[in-house]
């Protein structure tokens, strides 16, 4: 039975379903995925998967089902409106929104997911070449993956919403060993669903290839506080950990005492700091029309002039914060229900150059190349794949990879430039309450941190 | 599932069909109050076969669309990597208790008076924190059928809860928190409560910490989110194969403290982690990782036990709806004999870690960690003195676990996936702010 089909049918339900609010969201999905271990093919496949959810809200409580199997769809209702029963005991508030009834096509010019594997197969084994061609490299990875994805968002207020959206990802990384030491280097990239960034990355490889083998004689940093710069890839997850997870209201909205540390107008940088989440620019991992409750995506910015003047919201939080709906609210699929996430966060571009920021550092560090990150809210972590050190405003010798730690709220203050040379990064995928990987994209100019905590012997 | 197999060896000499179908139930609170109730259900078919000396593969949640099915499939074994094993044909099973009737009938409601136990306690002590609690249940039907007449059939029951907690001071923020899981219900919330409260009391006063090395006592969930990550890349024979596992040409050699003992478990009666057999029919059984601080084996699939010449250790996993690669069940590290008070009682100035934030974000297949500590206590004179912060800990797994002052005499499960001591390690390297 085809989707729209089935939404027919549960569009009936989900109006006819006795609760304060009802929705549901159908799913269709295929994909495939290469993977190389080393100079071997790995794993190669497709996946095709069709499911679905009822979200159902009765006195502030929410009941969700998932499944796919299409069988039986008045009786998901049925129990996602019985749970929620179960669990309201105060009154439901939701922010207002109007019903939509849109189509909002992929975008794409040529479907990924189509594409033949023989052609994919063929752009990685052309990376995995340059890769070989390094001596004392001991093994690499490479993981492709692609997907399209139809969805159908129905709601009792009478929305019924298709949208459809492509998604590529690419991650390389390379594993260099000499007597029982082993390093490795990675770089990730992604798009909406054009294989064309994919396509273009031999220099960028090479370099990988390089850096792996030379942190073989690069020595580790030495713990302490340093002065930071951070490339606009690094500065992204940041900015992405240090700060965009804090601006997640779900987070916040029944917490008194972060509700006070986060009040609106708060200053926590420079008057130079601007910081933007929005999922309206077009062609970002991050960007949607509508998001999972479907509200229309929104350009949000968090910090202005150094202030805290917004944050990110579901329809549950905003009506709880009494702030206007974001169109924050996302799954990662089907069997998730929709919570408060980043889309595409970014700083905004300053005036200082490169170079301008490292003249005058004495020691220090340039961190770039993103590894990972995590936050607690309050203490964050990330780490740089690359390091360089920093002495009398040159780069000097490669470091081990770096990780960086720091307090959110006193760190942002501690940014004193901010480049002129803003880029988006679209390879990161962002995990949330067992929710992961999500589509998003950070960005950032490069930037200065003073009194970075970093980890070494 | 027969008519898949049916019509894939039509197309291809050997073929497996893997199902798994699972149901799962959920509580959850949120600030203190019950917020969500959750049902999930989910089934998925994975078809492997092999064609022409290849593997190939597709993953499909509608089983009615066997043709498709079998289509992906072959077109993907056009590339596929070259088969080195056979499928197994029938094999016979250990015994091993995953299934406990009662979990399926315990009420809803039951689940939530659970939740609330779990808040009421923590907020008791600790006025003005801030809970998130979860209550899970669920069952797993797992079936597998391959052209070689191999097959395998369990039910499996998991229950599982966990609070945690935080508290905002001013810009301070404490967290805190525990789990427990098994395949049969558990009614008590006392030892996951009780594991909470020592934190809290624990992190009362704060401390500082010098920049410099110091002994550092992880108790069970630091040795987890600090030293299990790069031991699961090491252990995995993949990445011996590779030749990027620091340990792997020295199967034999003493590369750990005489007293680390490691094994991967997957007969352990009714824990989440067991299986009667692996992904792929491959009977379960305990292997022997560091025996005497001797690496004693690696853990292989089909596939990496036949490039590498030995046997699979029955851990074929397919994670994520995958190929079967291999995959440790559960890690146990054996019990040694001191109990923490006595290894407090021995450090003049030192740290215990219990939460590393971010540790598994470095070189993992070197061994390196660093991380924020999240939750760690200073040891003075033998005593904690308070909860630090800003503080980064940092070291290579091999040094650490080469040299161990002691291990506690008691294991505990972690996440459901590691069971450990706490260990006791002589100098490591701490950084902080201040």
């Amino acid at each position: 039975m085809s989707l729209k089909k089935v939404a027919q049918g549960l569009a009936e339900l989900v109006r006819q379903g006795e609760a304060d609010y009802i929705e549901a969201h159908l799913e269709e999905s295929q994909s495939s995925h290469i993977v190389y271990r080393g100079r071997e093919l790995e794993s190669i496949g497709r996946t095709e998967s069709i499911g679905g959810n009822v979200r159902a809200m009765v006195k502030g409580g929410w009941g969700f089902v998932s499944f796919n199997s299409l069988d039986d769809l008045r009786g998901r209702v049925e129990m996602a409106v019985r749970q929620a029963r179960l669990v309201g005991r105060e009154k439901s508030r939701l922010a207002a929104v109007a019903p939509a009834v849109d189509r909002v096509p992929a975008g794409v010019e040529a479907d990924p997911v189509a594409i033949p594997l023989a052609e994919k197969k063929r752009i990685l084994d052309g990376y995995n070449e340059i890769i070989w061609r390094q001596p004392e490299i001991q093994t690499s990875t490479i993981g492709y993956s692609d997907s399209r994805k139809q969805t159908v968002f129905l709601s009792s207020l009478g929305s019924h919403i298709e949208q459809e959206r492509a998604d590529v990802t690419l991650r390389i990384a390379a594993v260099a060993a000499r007597n029982g030491d082993v390093q490795q280097a990675g770089l990730s990239v992604g798009s909406r669903g054009d294989l064309a960034p994919i396509r273009q990355l031999q220099q960028e490889v090479e370099r990988l290839s390089q850096h792996v083998v030379a942190l073989l004689s690069a020595p580790q940093a030495r713990g302490g506080e340093y002065t930071v710069v951070l490339d606009p890839v690094l500065a992204g997850v940041f900015v992405h950990e240090a700060f965009g997870h804090l601006s997640e209201s779900d987070f916040v909205y029944e917490n008194d005492r972060l509700r006070e540390l986060m009040t609106l107008g708060k200053r926590f940088g420079r008057r130079e700091l601007n910081i933007v989440d929005t999922a309206t620019l077009p062609g970002l991992r991050g960007s949607y029309k509508y998001d999972d409750e479907g509200v229309p995506a929104t350009k949000t910015y968090l910090i202005r002039e150094g202030k805290l003047v917004g944050r990110l919201h579901s329809r549950e939080t905003a009506a709880k914060m009494e702030e206007p709906p974001t169109g924050n609210a996302r799954a990662v699929s089907y069997r998730y229900p929709p919570i408060v996430r980043m889309t595409n966060t970014y700083i905004e571009p300053g005036k200082v150059s490169f170079e301008d920021m490292l003249a005058g550092i004495k020691e220090g560090i340039y961190a770039k190349n993103w590894y990972g990150g995590t936050t607690s809210m309050e203490m964050f972590t990330f780490s740089a794949g690359e390091a360089y050190m920093i002495r009398n405003g040159k780069l000097a010798e490669a470091l081990r990879p770096v990780v960086l730690t720091g307090n959110v709220f006193e760190t942002l203050s501690n940014i004193d430039a901010i480049g002129n040379d803003l880029n988006m990064n679209q390879g990161g995928g962002c995990g949330k309450g067992g929710q992961v990987p999500l589509p998003v994209a950070n960005g950032s100019p490069h930037i200065r941190l003073r009194r970075c905590l970093v980890g070494g012997r | 599932m027969e008519e898949i197999l049916i019509q894939a060896k039509k197309a291809a000499g050997e073929a497996e069909v893997f199902s798994v179908a699972s149901e799962e139930t959920q509580v959850h609170f949120e600030a203190n109050r019950l917020k969500h109730l959750q049902t999930k259900q989910q089934t998925s078919v994975a078809l492997r076969i092999i064609r022409q000396g290849r593997v190939g593969y597709a993953v499909t949640t509608n089983p009615d669309d066997c043709q498709g099915l079998v289509d992906s499939a072959v077109e993907t074994a056009r590339f596929g990597m070259a088969a080195r094993f056979e499928l197994p044909s029938a094999n016979s099973y250990p015994q091993v208790d995953v299934f406990s009737p009662d979990v399926e009938s315990v009420p809803v409601e039951n689940m939530i008076a659970l939740g609330e136990e779990l808040i009421s306690a923590v907020t008791q002590h600790t006025p003005g924190i801030i809970c998130e609690a979860e209550v899970n249940r669920g069952t797993v039907s797992v079936r597998l059928i391959n052209s070689r007449g191999g097959q395998a059939e369990y039910r499996k029951s998991h229950f599982s809860f966990g609070v945690e907690g935080s508290l905002i001071k001013g810009a301070d923020m404490l967290f805190v928190g525990d789990s427990a899981s098994s395949c049969q219900p558990i009614l008590e919330a006392g030892t996951v409560t009780d594991a909470v409260l020592q934190q809290l009391e624990l992190a009362k006063e704060q401390a500082n910490v010098p920049t410099k090395a110091m002994p550092v006592i992880f108790t069970p969930n630091g040795v987890a989110s600090s030293l299990v990550t790069p031991l699961v890349a090491a252990f995995n024979g993949k990445t011996v194969l590779e030749g990027a596992s620091p340990i792997g040409r020295r199967l034999g050699e003493t590369v750990f403290d005489k007293n680390f003992q490691l094994y991967d478990d997957p007969v352990i009666a009714f824990r989440p982690s067991s299986r009667p057999c692996d992904d792929e029919g491959v009977p379960s059984q305990r292997t022997t990782l560091v025996d005497a601080g001797r690496v004693a084996g690696f853990l292989y699939d089909l596939q990496t036990a036949a490039l590498a010449g030995t046997l699979s250790t029955g851990n074929g996993s397919r994670g994520h709806g995958g190929l079967p690669s291999p995959s440790p069940s559960a890690f146990v590290i054996a019990p040694g004999s001191a109990a923490f008070e006595d290894m407090v009682g021995d450090i003049k100035e030192g740290l215990v870690v219990e939460q590393l934030m971010g540790a598994e974000q470095g070189n993992i297949l070197g061994g390196d960690f660093s991380g924020n500590v999240l939750l760690g206590y200073k040891v003075e004179n033998g005593k904690i003195v308070g909860r630090v912060k800003d503080t980064m800990v940092s070291g290579n797994v091999y040094q650490v676990l080469k040299e161990i002052a002691a291990l506690g005499r008691e294991a505990r499960w972690v996440g459901g996936f590691l069971q450990t001591p706490h260990i006791y390690c002589p100098a490591l390297a701490v950084a902080s702010k201040g």
